[in-house]
């Protein structure tokens, strides 16, 4: 028999352990780079913002289908568009809005550019995991809903949510919500059908379908129009990917697209610190109470002393 | 008060009256004196005054948001979710309040029993604090009542606030016990002191865990808005450090803000022994600050080298960025520093007060001011602004009364 001796033992321990590291971080390495893309069969909506009109009736649809107070100005009044809120910026979802259409006067472009706003269902919702209390959920269909009977009233969602969807119904002192698109859920996504502005839309801006179907019919009609469409189908990767995806032939940029989102969810931002925590419930306790038999090992040595 | 002791008034310091009789609950509360001398003190104090003035407009106003909800007090804008009752009411007061768990770790981890005069004074800060963080919060909810619901009924226990709910709820009863030997001596009952006392050093490590966490926990919220929070006051992998950092210095200032103003309005209170290690103390706490000082002025300094962000410097944000670092972390850091050396506490204390305000501005920049800094800034809504300086002056009265009563700057005498 071969004797074991330091040396080997050592060699043979270094390449174990080096195997071990090496299995170890590959496998990290797996789950570092691995984001939920999503669930397979999730929907979504493909929009194609060269084809809008900005007649509204998506708004309508919206309106009607989830049950919303009538607004000020009628549906076909295109003067909405020229309503700056605060800081100058085009009109955004509201309690009582939860889809609105922007104008977009591009230089250059013969005629204004639509772009239809709502929430855009991310794969990796911001909204979900900032809540403390579950309030939200990405459903397998693709939607992302949300509980109003748990919700506190935090607004952490309002906070995370990169693209400013969720709206709060502030005036309600008893039971304010949280307002904001839920892809028509309870009443038609749930059934397979698609949400109520995308049936209504004249122009047939909108395509309903599976999610992944929607990005290979993206790409598609890029590839077959690249000189009228960006090379980008806004939503395929922003913030790890999002339902509704977006087509334009304007720099999404210049149409009011935050395109320093990055590809990562927003939750990747945050791992570093939830890691940390349990590190912190482990490793204090000993940490400090060590600290302390070492602070007051005077006052044990001489009480040693005393003693012998 | 003060000019009442120095006629000869001598306020309650044990259970036992001068004639050797003991004092009832009802005269303690009175602070020994009788009830009319009470409400005639109470009257003759100009503060008091001020007080009323605050809650004759306050009050209703803070009644109003219960029944006109948010939207009557606040923008109720969509794009600032989080306002001043936030901004001011927890990211502010709960690094404020860090001075808790500084001074038990100081005293009953470290053993430095020389700051035995001061650590109730830290722990009742750091207590008051966060009860009145929780009550900002409990303002700011859409749904106050349902408050218990990240604990008990509907669980996210991936989300950061989850940390900072159950971390602020264990450490406020943790803070609780901390206080209970000076309400057991105030009130008669030693075993409760007695309990406390054997389980103290527990009570100090979870002190520490849990603040390390949630101090840390509410710099990592805005984590959740990298875009939304100008690139100087944001930082993905040390937002949580810079804000648990930045506490130990804040909390040490507090503590040194409100030794400084208990001596100079609350004199009457205060015993020879806080007293005369005031100053000593004060510089004491003035070291420990100066090297929390310093290690955030490095780690914000790492922080833009990790990200890159030096060219944000030059600009108006820059500028502005500048400024909170050099008064509110330069500047404390160079007086702290001097007077240390020079044994100033002064100096020590101006420094406090510089600290207290640069912490301040900080968490209001990374809160408010800078957050959508690429859409536009808001300015809070006057009944906000109200309802702020009702509750914090409702903190004040609290703050006050139990430093009136309780044995906090003074030792209580007890019964031989």
């Amino acid at each position: 028999m071969k004797k074991l001796n330091r040396r080997s033992f050592l060699k043979g321990g270094l390449a174990g352990g080096a195997a071990i590291a090496a299995v170890g971080t590959s496998k990290q390495a797996v789950a570092g780079t691995h984001n939920f893309g999503g669930y397979p069969d999730s929907m979504g909506v493909l929009v194609d913002l060269t084809k809008c009109v900005g007649c509204r009736t998506c708004e309508a649809a919206c309106n009607k289908e989830q049950a919303l107070p009538t607004p000020d100005k009628p549906f076909d009044d295109p003067s909405v568009f020229e309503e700056r809120r605060e800081g100058g910026l085009p009109r955004r979802t509201t309690e009582k809005a939860y889809t609105v259409v922007q104008k977009y006067d591009v230089p250059g472009r013969e005629h204004p550019l639509f772009r239809k706003v709502q929430c855009n269902h991310c794969n990796e919702p911001a909204c979900l995991t900032s809540c403390f209390v579950n309030a939200y959920k990405k459903t397998p269909e693709g939607a992302v809903i949300y509980d109003k009977t748990v919700c506190v009233g935090c607004r952490t969602c309002m906070i995370a949510c990169p693209f400013y969807i969720p709206a709060y119904s502030y005036s309600s002192a008893i039971n304010p919500v949280v307002k904001k698109c839920i892809m028509c859920y309870d009443t038609r996504l749930k059934f397979g059908r698609p949400p109520a502005c995308v049936e209504a839309c004249p122009q047939e801006v909108m395509t309903f379908g599976k999610r992944k179907d929607l990005l290979k019919l993206a790409h598609q009609r890029i590839s077959e129009k690249p000189d009228k469409y960006v090379d980008q189908v806004y939503g395929e990767n922003e913030v790890g990917g999002t339902a509704w995806l977006y087509m334009s032939d304007v720099p999404f940029d210049k149409i009011g697209y935050d395109n320093h989102l990055g590809t990562q969810p927003i939750i990747s931002y945050v791992k570093e610190f939830l890691a940390m925590v349990p590190m912190v419930l482990t490793i204090w306790p000993a940490l400090f109470t060590g600290f302390h038999l070492l602070s007051n090992r005077k006052d044990a040595l001489k009480n040693d002393d005393n003693k012998s | 008060m003060n000019s009442l002791k120095s006629q000869g008034f001598a306020p309650v310091v044990s259970d036992l009256k001068k004639d050797g009789s003991t004092w009832t609950v009802k005269e303690k509360i009175m602070l020994g004196l009788s009830p009319k001398e009470y409400w005639a003190v109470q009257l003759r104090n100009p503060f008091n005054w001020l007080l009323w003035a605050i809650y004759a407009i306050g009050l209703p106003i803070l009644v109003g948001r219960f029944i006109f909800g948010l939207g009557w007090v606040t923008h109720s804008s969509y794009d600032y979710p989080w306002g001043l009752f936030l901004g001011w009411g927890l990211f502010v007061m709960v690094p404020l309040s860090a001075s808790g768990f500084m001074m038990g770790t100081t005293v009953e981890l470290f053993g430095r029993k020389d700051f035995k005069p001061i650590e109730r004074l830290g722990l009742l800060n750091g207590l008051l604090g966060y009860t009145f963080a929780v009550m900002f919060l409990q303002v700011d909810l859409g749904q106050p009542w349902r408050l218990i619901y990240p604990m008990f009924v509907s669980l996210g226990p991936a989300a950061v606030l989850f940390l900072v709910a159950w971390h602020v709820a264990t450490y406020l009863s943790c803070q609780v016990a901390e206080l209970v030997p000076a309400f057991s001596e105030w009130m008669g009952f030693p075993k409760a002191k007695k309990f406390i006392k054997s389980i103290v050093l527990g009570l100090t490590v979870a002190g520490i865990i849990l603040s390390t966490l949630h101090q840390g926990a509410l710099g990592a919220l805005f984590t959740y808005a990298p875009g939304k929070v100008h690139p100087l006051w944001y930082s993905s992998p040390f937002q949580w450090l810079h804000f648990f950092v930045s506490a130990v210095f804040a909390g040490l200032s507090m503590l040194i803000v409100v030794s400084t103003l208990t001596k100079w309005f609350m004199r009457w209170r205060c015993d020879e022994n806080y007293l005369n290690n005031l100053s000593k103390l004060t510089l004491g706490l003035a070291k420990g600050a100066s090297l929390a000082l310093i290690t955030y002025l490095v780690i914000k300094i790492i922080g833009i080298a990790h990200d890159n962000n030096w060219a944000y410097l030059l600009t108006g944000w820059g500028a502005w960025f500048m400024f909170e670092m050099v008064v509110g972390v330069i500047l404390p850091l160079i007086f702290y520093t001097m007077a240390v050396r020079n044994s100033n506490a002064s100096l020590a204390r101006f420094a406090a007060f510089m600290a207290v305000f640069g912490l301040a501005l900080n968490r209001l920049n990374t809160a408010l001011i800078s957050f959508n800094w690429q859409l536009y800034q808001e300015l809070p809504h006057w009944r906000e602004v109200v309802i702020v300086v009702t509750v914090y002056a409702t903190y004040i009265v609290v703050y006050r009364a139990v430093l009136a009563r309780m044995p906090i700057l003074y030792t209580w005498k007890e019964k031989k």
